[in-house]
């Protein structure tokens, strides 16, 4: 049945709709990738950054840091005359023309350099200061290291720096431009994530309301690209198909219910109403109430058995379990069957080990190995074979199973054997409820196992085994 | 014996009074728990039949932990629609002395009721069992009929027991599988009625006077007279 698509994100109607938004997963991976991608522009921004502009100051700070120990050098050997003839001579090889020097004496007045003045902010000895300076009259902007000679002598060492400031800015622009291109791209990718994502979650979120619609038989559409979005896909459809066949078999529970309880219910009914019609004879007035008194009593054991079913499944009697030694409880239930077997001149033969220990609800157990045997012995034939056998398989594994020489059951009819009310076709004569294997399953799956129905070997017969798990 | 019954149910009370009645014992009725707990704590009764569900706040469970409480002893028999194994423990727990599932047979409950009520109070180490000329003897484990020794298994010396204990009562066959096989489920078939029809093999067979009776719609009996 097709259903109209539903738009995920509805238009941001108001401020719920935008808190809506906000709070979307769509929104929040988008939002991660977008910080991400910027996170790491600016990381990158930054090595860049160290790598050009910042190695453009450390190479002119060291410049200045190898001049200055340089003409200190001068000093100590020859005092303010030798430090001025430095300066000058370094003056007059300059010729890009971007060397600063200034040395002063005691009283602050300019012994040699080419600064006009002592630049201002620069008093402690060891200061680096960046700053417009003025240099034989012109204006420009350097960057100086000064030290102080002692006895009142001042040196200042710089280096015109308006051709890398210059540089720099223009780095700056460039930067400025490649962050805008950034945050633009981390918005495209943040919105084309976010609607990948919707695209890929879009057929799931479809399908599920769908189903809480009331159609049952949607399933996703898988992509087949066995990614993460495949796998979620899969995983709701398993689950779809486990509840409907949990609903078909409830549907099968109702229909059966609906019948075998029904049927008896009926049967009592008109034979009541017969007997009440054509009351004239007492005999029969009190054979037909007795009939509907055994009627009412099979439709309460028919009762029982599925109560004590629900029971099992339910899992309602955890609290029942105990350690318990699996063989003389079988040793109990072969000896109450046995009688059976023997009067109906069938040989019940029983294979125990020593010990069986297991973690269990003995009484459960025993109606399972009951029911198991109770249905080997009602179809076998009269001298005819049932053997019990059980045994421990692995550490942690035990198999109780019983097989006979009856006519067995047909694949199909195996499959179906431990359905509630299921009976076989050649069984329909043979007195039963249809529900000893249920209750058998149901009692293997809360003990972590299961009903296992195979052919006897050698054929005909039947082998049911009991697989309980470690509980 | 004189027997109070508290059950809500209007028609399930009648019916259970007047069968009672019927087999000779004087029955007292309340409807709901408070006066049921009232009636049981003032009165002397041989035996309790309560419903598990009771309406007025008090219900069987917690009617009988009451008495319990009181020091009183008297047997109680529970009635009850709920089935569950859990439940029947939670009401054995509380000081119930037997369980049983609604719908019923009315043999079903005169039976229990019979074998509740005239159990002994006091458990005398008794070591032999008698009935006409079969003797049980629990010491030896062995059993003679007419002076002859018979050959009995283990799980037929056991249900010829719970036969002798409740002679010249009713058993029925979930009374036995309850107390000889300590089974609370239903098996499906008519295996007891095998069991029995076994034993009876042993220990009537070969005598002109059968020991053990079939009661139609009810049980077994063992009694001395035919």
């Amino acid at each position: 049945m097709p259903v109209p698509p539903v738009p995920l994100d509805d238009a941001p109607a108001g401020w719920a709709a935008l808190m809506r938004f906000l709070r979307s997963a769509g929104f929040r991976f988008a939002l991660l990738f977008a910080v991400v991608f910027i996170g790491a522009s600016a990381l990158f921004a930054l090595v860049l950054w160290y790598a050009t502009a910042g190695s453009l100051d450390r190479q002119t700070a060291a410049a200045l840091r190898t001049d200055t120990l340089g003409l200190m050098e001068r000093w100590r050997e020859g005092g303010p005359g030798a430090l001025s003839e430095a300066v000058a001579e370094r003056l007059s090889g300059d010729v890009e023309n971007t060397a600063i020097y200034l040395l002063t004496g005691p009283e602050g007045q300019r012994l040699a350099g080419n600064l006009d003045r002592w630049p201002a902010g620069a008093e402690d000895d060891g200061a680096w200061i960046t700053g417009i300076v003025e240099r034989d009259g012109s204006r420009v902007e350097a960057r100086i290291f000064t030290r102080d000679l002692g006895e009142g002598y001042r040196l200042a060492v710089g280096r015109d720096v308006e051709e890398k400031q210059r540089l720099r800015a223009l780095l700056a622009e460039g930067f400025g431009w490649s962050a805008l291109g950034a945050v633009v791209f981390a918005m495209a990718g943040a919105a084309v994530l976010r609607r990948a994502l919707e695209n890929r979650l879009r057929p799931a979120a479809m399908t599920a309301r769908a189903i809480a619609a009331g159609d049952l038989s949607r399933r996703v559409p898988v992509a087949g690209r066995r990614d993460e979005f495949d796998r979620l896909g899969e995983g709701m459809n398993d689950m779809l198909d486990r509840i409907d066949r949990l609903m078909e078999a409830v549907r099968g529970v109702s229909d059966a219910i609906a019948h075998d309880l029904r049927t008896p219910i009926a049967r009592a009914r008109a034979k009541l109403e017969e007997a009440l019609a054509d009351s004239g004879d007492p005999d029969s007035l009190r054979a037909a109430m007795e009939q509907g008194i055994a009627d009412l009593d099979h439709i309460s054991r028919v009762f029982g058995a599925l109560l004590r079913i629900a029971e099992a499944e339910a899992g309602a009697r955890r609290a029942a379990f105990a350690p318990l030694d699996l063989v003389p409880m079988l040793a109990d239930v072969a000896e109450f069957y046995g009688a059976a077997a023997e009067a109906r001149g069938q040989a019940l033969s029983v294979d125990l080990p020593e010990r069986l220990e297991l973690v269990g609800d003995r009484d459960l157990l025993a109606q399972a190995a009951g029911n198991l045997l109770d249905n080997a012995l009602k179809f076998t034939p009269e001298g005819g074979q049932v053997r019990l056998t059980a045994r421990a398989i692995g550490r942690d594994r035990v198999e109780i199973a019983v097989e006979d020489s009856g006519p067995g059951l047909s694949p199909e009819d195996r499959a179906r054997a431990g359905e509630r009310f299921f009976r076989a076709d050649a069984s329909r004569a043979t007195p039963g409820s249809g529900l000893g294997l249920s209750l058998v399953q149901a009692v293997a799956r809360q003990h972590g196992g299961e009903l296992v129905l195979q052919e006897a070997s050698p054929p005909p017969g039947l082998r049911a085994a009991m697989l309980l798990g470690p509980g | 014996m004189r027997i109070l019954l508290v059950e809500d149910d209007a028609e399930v009370a009648r019916f259970v009074r007047k069968g009672l009645q019927e087999a000779g014992h004087i029955v007292e009725h309340a409807g709901n728990g408070r006066d049921g707990l009232f009636l049981a704590a003032s009165e002397q009764f041989d035996i309790l039949v309560l419903d598990r569900m009771l309406p007025g706040g008090v219900d069987g469970v917690r009617l009988v932990e009451t008495l319990r409480g009181q020091g009183n002893r008297t047997p109680v028999l529970f009635l009850s629609a709920l089935s569950a194994v859990d439940e029947r423990v939670k009401g054995l727990q509380a000081g119930g002395d037997d369980y049983l599932v609604k719908p019923f047979a009315f043999a079903e409950l005169l039976a229990r009721v019979e074998a509740l009520g005239r159990r002994p109070t006091m458990e005398a180490p008794a070591t032999k069992l008698k009935i006409a000329d079969l003797e049980m003897d629990l010491l030896s484990r062995t059993v003679t009929r007419g002076g002859r020794r018979l050959e009995i298994q283990p799980r037929e010396f056991r249900l010829l027991e719970h036969l002798l204990r409740h002679a010249g009562q009713v058993v029925t066959r979930t009374m036995l599988l309850e107390k000889v096989w300590d089974y609370h489920f239903d098996p499906q078939t008519n295996v007891i009625d095998v069991h029995v029809s076994r034993l009876r093999q042993k220990i009537d067979k070969g005598f002109d006077r059968p020991l053990i009776h079939t009661v139609r719609n009810a049980g077994y009996m063992i009694r001395a007279e035919a």
